[in-house]
């Protein structure tokens, strides 16, 4: 156990795995009998993280990537599963060995506005987390910051000025220095770089790969697009709603992605080439709600790959996105409760709220050429809405147009060497591949 | 910088141009210090087309778009000698009041961030009506008529029942959505963007560039989208300003800044973006800090970071040359006109740009 203190005493092995995740599950709320179900900010996550390697973490806003970095380095509890360093559960550490770890672990915070306190000077905020943990001597104190100060690519008369005094990117230099302060082993760097510049960001880039060979620092480096985790990491994590996507070396994902979710993502950054022949895949929608998610892939309601039950293979491709729009509409739908009032008017069949359904039905439908059965299935869930009873209509559908996506979560497979996996149900045999499918439906649109 | 080396613009194209800016100055004066945040920008944009500025914070893009609007308040003011033209009126002379018909009517306006734009105490649906009634004088059931179709219209899926929710109960995408929606009540011309897409996800990025597109193509509507994202302006723009420090260095058609970036600060913006190479290519960096521009242009502003500086460079401030052997593709530097040697070339900039500095003097008096 005292291995965790501060830094490891032993010579450590670059490339020996330093952290394991295993079945790390974050939800928020849904104690009470009357509270609403949970948020399931981070669902079950495998990964693991080798000693001087930088992992990146990429997803959209709201996947749960922060709650996941904050779980690691327990600034959130964790809900079940273990993270193991050097092969202790950091998730059942109290007192002092929490403590230990937490020194050992240290975090770099998006805003560089807001993670600094404007009334210390730049010596005392790097300075803290020192004084926090009784490092050595105030003399000590002093000079380990002005050492830091120099290390990140500051001025040792830096040390006397306030936070204000600074650019967004030197700001974040002294949030980085602050973190190696007490010399830790990991950090996690969440979107460091989102709130700069381009030019910013290549130099604190650079910078985080300089410090990572000078201390032999591990990274887990957060950032919400594919673009700037190509330059400093190793491998990539890929996250939805909760899950881990895709995961694998970084240039084998970049050329060789198999997730249709990283494909979509890597074709949304806009290239800085107007000549670019490259097609964009625009997803529809938004992700689901973290409290509602789908029973299956949590990628299914936006997938431009999902597998549609075998009766439908052949339904043009935009009456079936039509029904896929329709689908989430009626979800929202059913998601609202009805008042007390309401709920009176529908009891005796006069119920009108939701009439304007049907309005909804023309602006999808009406102008495609939508098969007798599926007009049907379609006009009969607008009847259900307009009952007053949306969770019906939604039943209707997914009994009607539900397919192995909707209804199983995937498991992650395995698609290429290098621990490239990918969750995905068209890994499988029995269905066609991600690519060609892909190529076919966005070709025609 | 004069305004002279523009006018070819007028006679490039037939059609005048629908907003036409001259010798833009916007000044914010404190007691501590004056900061010419923007300093003697020149563009044009004609109906139907897409003109991109871009540039890192602080370089004086949002404050471009701010003063086209009329939204400069105390202590900034746009200086004398600014010209805006909008359909031909002169926006600069105009009083309060006649700026916000045209707000209302001829120029919309979409910020970075939604949530700023819409009232949380008000429905989505009311907010649009309101701009309805008071732009287009429609009222009652043809305003909620129409208003729906607006939120059709920007892809808003369900949209009747949406117009009954709050802002809060709408997603970023969706939000910057309803703005847009909100903009097009007013039936303008031009649209400004100002970082529409920055506070969004990617894949949401990407629907809203589509969204704009395909909202220009029905409306012939012009747009003036402001980024600091190379990619974003590659993907949408016809052509690109490139702002630093205050002044465009270059201007050109979209092709032509990605492929052939004449303005060495235009190159070193190109080259340091991430992710379109891989780890061992290493990424390049910009030494130093975008300056506050604090005094009148007397040398090249992004001279102390040129790698390709010379001693002139910080002696005579650069005018726009043309650089390519396509029209319309300038940079403001001092290794131009090519052909030129070096005495030559700083000599043409000097002369040229001799009005552009007492014409400065004057305003600031």
């Amino acid at each position: 156990m005292s291995k965790v203190s501060g830094r490891t005493e032993r010579v450590a092995q670059a490339g020996e795995t330093m952290i394991k995740v295993e079945n790390l599950k974050k939800h928020y709320g849904g104690g009470g009998v009357f509270a609403q179900p949970s948020v399931k900010a981070v669902d079950g996550v495998n990964f693991s993280i080798k000693r001087g390697e930088t992992l990146g973490l990429v997803g959209e806003s709201g996947c749960g990537k922060s709650t996941l970095g904050r779980t690691l380095i327990r600034l959130e509890e964790a809900t079940e599963g273990t993270i193991s360093f050097d092969g202790t559960d950091v998730t059942t550490l109290t007192g002092d060995e929490l403590k230990d770890w937490r020194r050992n672990a240290q975090m770099v915070f998006q805003d560089p506005e807001s993670s600094l306190n404007d009334r210390m000077t730049i010596g005392e905020i790097i300075r803290e987390p020192l004084d926090a943990h009784d490092w050595k001597d105030k003399q000590d104190r002093q000079e380990r910051a002005l050492d830091l100060l120099t290390a990140v690519g500051l001025r040792e008369e830096h040390y006397y000025r306030y936070p204000h005094q600074f650019s967004g990117g030197q700001r974040q230099r002294v949030g980085i220095a602050r973190a190696l302060a007490l010399e830790p082993e990991f950090i996690v760097l969440d979107e460091p770089v989102s709130a700069l510049d381009v030019s910013v960001q290549a130099k604190i880039i650079t910078l985080l790969e300089d410090l990572q060979e000078e201390f032999d620092l591990t990274y887990l480096f957060i950032a919400h697009d594919l673009s700037v985790v190509r330059h400093i990491c190793d491998r990539v994590a890929v996250m939805y709603l909760g899950k881990i996507m895709e995961i694998g070396e970084t240039e084998e994902l970049y050329e060789n992605a198999h997730n249709p979710y990283t494909r979509s993502l890597l074709s949304a950054i806009p290239h800085p080439d107007p000549s670019s022949s490259s097609h964009r895949i625009t997803l529809p929608g938004t992700p689901p709600s973290p409290r509602d998610p789908p029973t299956g892939c949590q990628f299914s309601t936006r997938c431009p790959a999902k597998i549609r039950p075998e009766e439908y293979a052949h339904v043009e491709h935009e009456v079936w996105d039509a029904i896929e729009r329709y689908r989430e509409v009626v979800r929202e739908r059913s998601r609202m409760s009805l008042g007390t009032f309401d709920r009176l008017k529908r009891s005796v069949g006069r119920f009108s709220a939701y009439d304007d359904i049907d309005e909804t039905v023309a602006d999808l439908f009406d102008d495609l050429d939508v098969p007798a059965d599926i007009r049907e299935h379609v006009e009969t869930a607008a009847e259900l809405v307009k009952d007053g009873r949306p969770e019906d209509a939604r039943s209707h559908l997914i009994d009607e147009f539900n397919g192995v996506c909707d209804m199983q979560r995937p498991e992650l497979h395995q698609v290429a060497n290098g621990g490239h996996l990918s969750y995905c149900h068209r890994h499988t045999d029995e269905y066609e591949d991600v690519d060609p499918v892909i190529t076919r439906r966005t070709r025609d649109t | 910088m004069s305004g002279e080396q523009f006018e070819p613009d007028f006679s490039r194209r037939e059609e005048e141009p629908l907003l036409s800016v001259r010798n833009l100055q916007t000044a914010f004066f404190t007691d501590r210090e004056t900061i010419r945040a923007v300093d003697d920008v020149s563009f044009d944009i004609y109906r139907g087309e897409t003109v991109g500025i871009v540039g890192e914070s602080g370089s004086g893009k949002s404050v471009t778009a701010r003063s086209i609007m009329g939204l400069i308040e105390s202590p900034g003011r746009v200086l004398e000698g600014s010209s805006i033209r909008f359909k031909g009126q002169e926006l600069t002379d105009y009083s309060d009041a006649q700026y916000r018909e045209i707000r209302g009517s001829g120029i919309g306006m979409v910020f970075q961030d939604p949530q700023q734009s819409l009232n949380p105490v008000y429905t989505v649906g009311n907010q649009i009506r309101e701009a309805l009634r008071i732009n287009r004088d429609i009222t009652g059931q043809e305003a909620v008529e129409e208003a729906t179709d607006l939120l059709e219209s920007v892809g808003i899926p369900d949209a009747k029942r949406r117009l009954d929710e709050y802002p809060h109960e709408f997603s970023g995408g969706m939000r910057q959505r309803a703005v847009i929606a909100m903009m097009l009540a007013c039936e303008p011309d031009l649209l400004i963007a100002d970082e529409p897409t920055t506070a969004l996800d990617v894949t949401i990025q990407a629907q809203i560039l589509d969204l704009l597109k395909d909202i220009q193509e029905e409306r012939d509507l012009a747009i003036l989208f402001i980024t600091h994202d190379m990619g974003v302006i590659a993907d949408i723009s016809d052509r690109v300003n490139v702002m630093y420090a205050g002044q465009i260095v270059e201007k050109a058609s979209v092709e032509n800044i990605f492929e052939r970036p004449e303005h060495p600060y235009t190159r070193a913006l190109i080259e340091s973006i991430p992710g379109e190479h891989s780890r061992k290519e290493g990424l390049n960096t910009i030494d130093g800090e975008v300056p506050t521009p604090h005094e009148p242009a007397d040398h090249c502003r992004f001279a102390p970071r040129c790698p390709e500086a010379f001693g002139a460079c910080s002696e005579v401030a650069p005018v726009h040359v043309d650089v390519g052997e396509t029209i319309e593709h300038t940079a403001a530097c001092l290794l131009y006109p090519e052909a030129m040697t070096e005495a030559d070339r700083v000599e043409h900039h000097r002369a040229r740009g001799t009005t552009g500095e007492s014409e400065t003097e004057r305003d600031t008096k």
